[in-house]
């Protein structure tokens, strides 16, 4: 630690006002910061202020997803030699899983914290720290196939379009992550979707009968009987996106996020009474076979829980009101059920129903503030 | 019956007018800055539309159409007046607004003001010509069905201007970039409505 605060400190001089790398100061502050909490006051706004910054905030995101990215390493690993037919050791498989991972990771960070790097050089204000959980976010939501330039793409769009022309970081009003996906998925659908993308074979021959669909695209097909078991699911061994699969994983993520106070756990709950209801509600009207799919059973297929976790919860784009939060997850959990079984262009309906509740939290938000008004004006005016 | 709710939740969400067909942007844009003032255009928007709808579409089935003027007698039967549709639907269109803009006007004194000069331009706003051209287009078989179809473009335009005055409201504090503000960041937000509303498209009922 010494070691590093004196590099450092050597090193400032030549970004401080007057040195001669003054231009890239956001680019010092922003890794000075994110390593030491800095030592500076605030020189105006809000004079209180926690130990715990916006930097200790995402780093206890990223941490709650450390899981997710550990588990999503191992299950494409083991996806890779079960559709091959080969046998191998766990550490083969947690190696395989981090040889594909690992770029996707990078080039998520390197693109996303170049594109910001360049807004703050450009605008002279110091470096927003928002992207450090997007950033592992949109490798984790991609099919293990998915090819890097895409990747890329999709995150310089969710960055430049999702994020900095709303001014930044706590401004956006759709997930950067989610518009990332949104984007690929709309843009390359073939490259998105099917049963193709989600293990990856690198050419080789599959086993026979292996057909490398995901729980969804099984549940399209042939409903309940194409899903895998509950507790595979639960665990995690089944080909989707790279970390949504593990709903375990999910939810040590969601204790720590709970613990830390940083994820609502408003909105997870509600977002599971919403998704429950409305496969409750499709099993008693059981039209096809999809539909009879149990409502436990529906919810940790999918990214459901990856979704409700790190997804809906992101305090940005989420209803900000405790009111709201409860409608806002509600109406998260239903609809995502809702899209997944009406829809069957789309197999992963949870994306877009955040999405849509994100569109929508303003205005649950504006309408719930307005209600608190009439509602304490009423009371005053019966005092008075 | 299940057709009629169906003409009407598709109208709202799978063929919305704002996000599937961007029609009605002009009045969208410039009256979305609060979120009172869209919903009063919204009101107006579902009240023209589920008015001029169905009329439009009796106009249609027995003036317009050929062979619509049938019931006048047989030398009627092959008359096809639709080269007319167009002037007659917004003649229709025009004095329906005239209609609203008089209650508006007497009941609510202080929307009246803040609508100001969109509430007669709702006359010329495309979604609702476009509401009637989409009821001819479509041959919707019975008069409630061109009702449901009016009232769901009419409650999904003013789910969309309501949605994005609240984002706007919201966005008030935030520091976009000079270039963008106003009109720049209303579109690409509008933009990114549109992909979260592509989640309902294809869904089929």
């Amino acid at each position: 630690m010494k070691f590093l605060k004196n590099i450092v400190d050597s090193v400032k001089p030549n970004f401080e006002k007057g040195g001669k790398l003054q231009k890239y100061w956001p680019v010092f502050d922003g890794f000075e910061t994110f390593l030491f909490v800095p030592g500076h006051a605030t020189e105006n706004g809000a004079h209180i202020r926690d130990g715990i910054d916006l930097k200790r905030t995402m780093v206890t995101v990223i941490l709650a997803l450390v899981p997710c990215l550990l588990f999503g390493m191992y299950n494409v690993g083991y996806q890779h030699f079960l559709a091959i037919g080969e046998s191998a050791e766990f550490i083969d498989m947690v190696i395989y899983g981090a040889i594909r991972v690992m770029p996707l990771v990078i080039v998520s960070y390197g693109v996303g914290l170049g594109v910001e790097f360049l807004f703050c050089i450009k605008n002279g204000h110091s470096i927003q720290e928002g992207f450090l959980v997007s950033g592992m976010l949109i490798p984790l939501i991609m099919p293990v196939e998915v090819p890097l330039w895409m990747v890329a793409v999709a995150t310089a769009f969710a960055v430049v379009f999702g994020k900095e022309v709303f001014g930044g970081t706590g401004m956006n009003i759709l997930n950067p992550a989610l518009t990332a996906r949104a984007f690929l998925f709309f843009a390359y659908p073939t490259k998105m979707s099917g049963n193709s993308v989600w293990v990856a074979t690198d050419g080789m021959q599959t086993v026979d009968g292996y057909t490398g669909a995901t729980a969804l695209g099984n549940a399209v097909d042939q409903g309940v009987a194409g899903i895998p078991p509950f507790m595979d699911a639960m665990i995690g061994i089944i080909p989707g996106s790279v970390g949504e699969t593990s709903v375990l994983a999910c939810l040590i993520g969601a204790v720590i996020l709970i613990a830390s106070g940083i994820g609502s756990w408003r909105i997870m709950l509600s977002m599971i009474i919403g998704g429950y209801v409305m496969g409750y509600l499709f099993n008693m009207w059981g039209a096809n076979s999809y539909m009879e799919i149990p409502a436990h059973h529906q919810l940790v297929i999918g990214g459901f829980f990856f979704g409700m976790v790190f997804m809906a919860t992101d305090p940005v784009s989420a209803a900000q009101t405790n009111m709201g939060k409860w409608i806002y997850g509600f109406f998260c959990g239903l609809l995502g059920i809702m899209i997944r079984v009406f829809n069957p262009a789309y197999p992963e309906g949870i994306m877009m129903a955040i999405l849509f509740m994100n569109v929508m939290a303003p205005l649950i938000d504006h309408y719930v503030v307005q209600g608190n008004i009439s509602k304490r004006l009423k009371r005053a005016q019966v005092i008075a | 019956m299940t057709e009629l709710v169906n003409i009407f939740v598709k109208g709202i969400f799978i063929d919305n007018m704002i996000f599937a067909y961007f029609l009605g942007m002009c009045s969208y844009l410039a009256v979305s800055k609060t979120v009172k003032t869209g919903v009063g255009l919204g009101a107006a928007v579902i009240f023209v539309l589920g008015i001029t709808v169905p009329i439009n579409y009796l106009l249609e089935n027995y003036v317009l159409k050929e062979g619509a003027l049938a019931w006048l007698g047989d030398d009627f039967a092959t008359v096809d007046l639709s080269f007319l549709s167009f002037i007659m639907f917004i003649a229709v269109i025009a004095s329906m607004v005239q209609l609203v803009e008089m209650i508006v006007e007497k009941f609510a004194p202080a929307l009246y003001g803040a609508l100001g000069i969109f509430l007669p331009l709702i006359a010329v706003n495309c979604s609702i010509l476009g509401g009637a051209l989409f009821m001819q287009e479509r041959q919707y078989s019975t008069i409630a069905e061109a009702t449901s179809f009016g009232l769901g473009s009419g409650v999904g335009w003013f789910l969309a201007i309501v949605a994005i005055a609240a984002i706007r409201e919201k966005i008030k504090y935030s520091h976009v970039p000079a270039p963008l503000r106003g009109l720049g960041i209303t579109f690409i937000i509008t933009g990114l409505m549109g992909i979260a509303f592509m989640s309902f498209m294809g869904i089929e009922l």
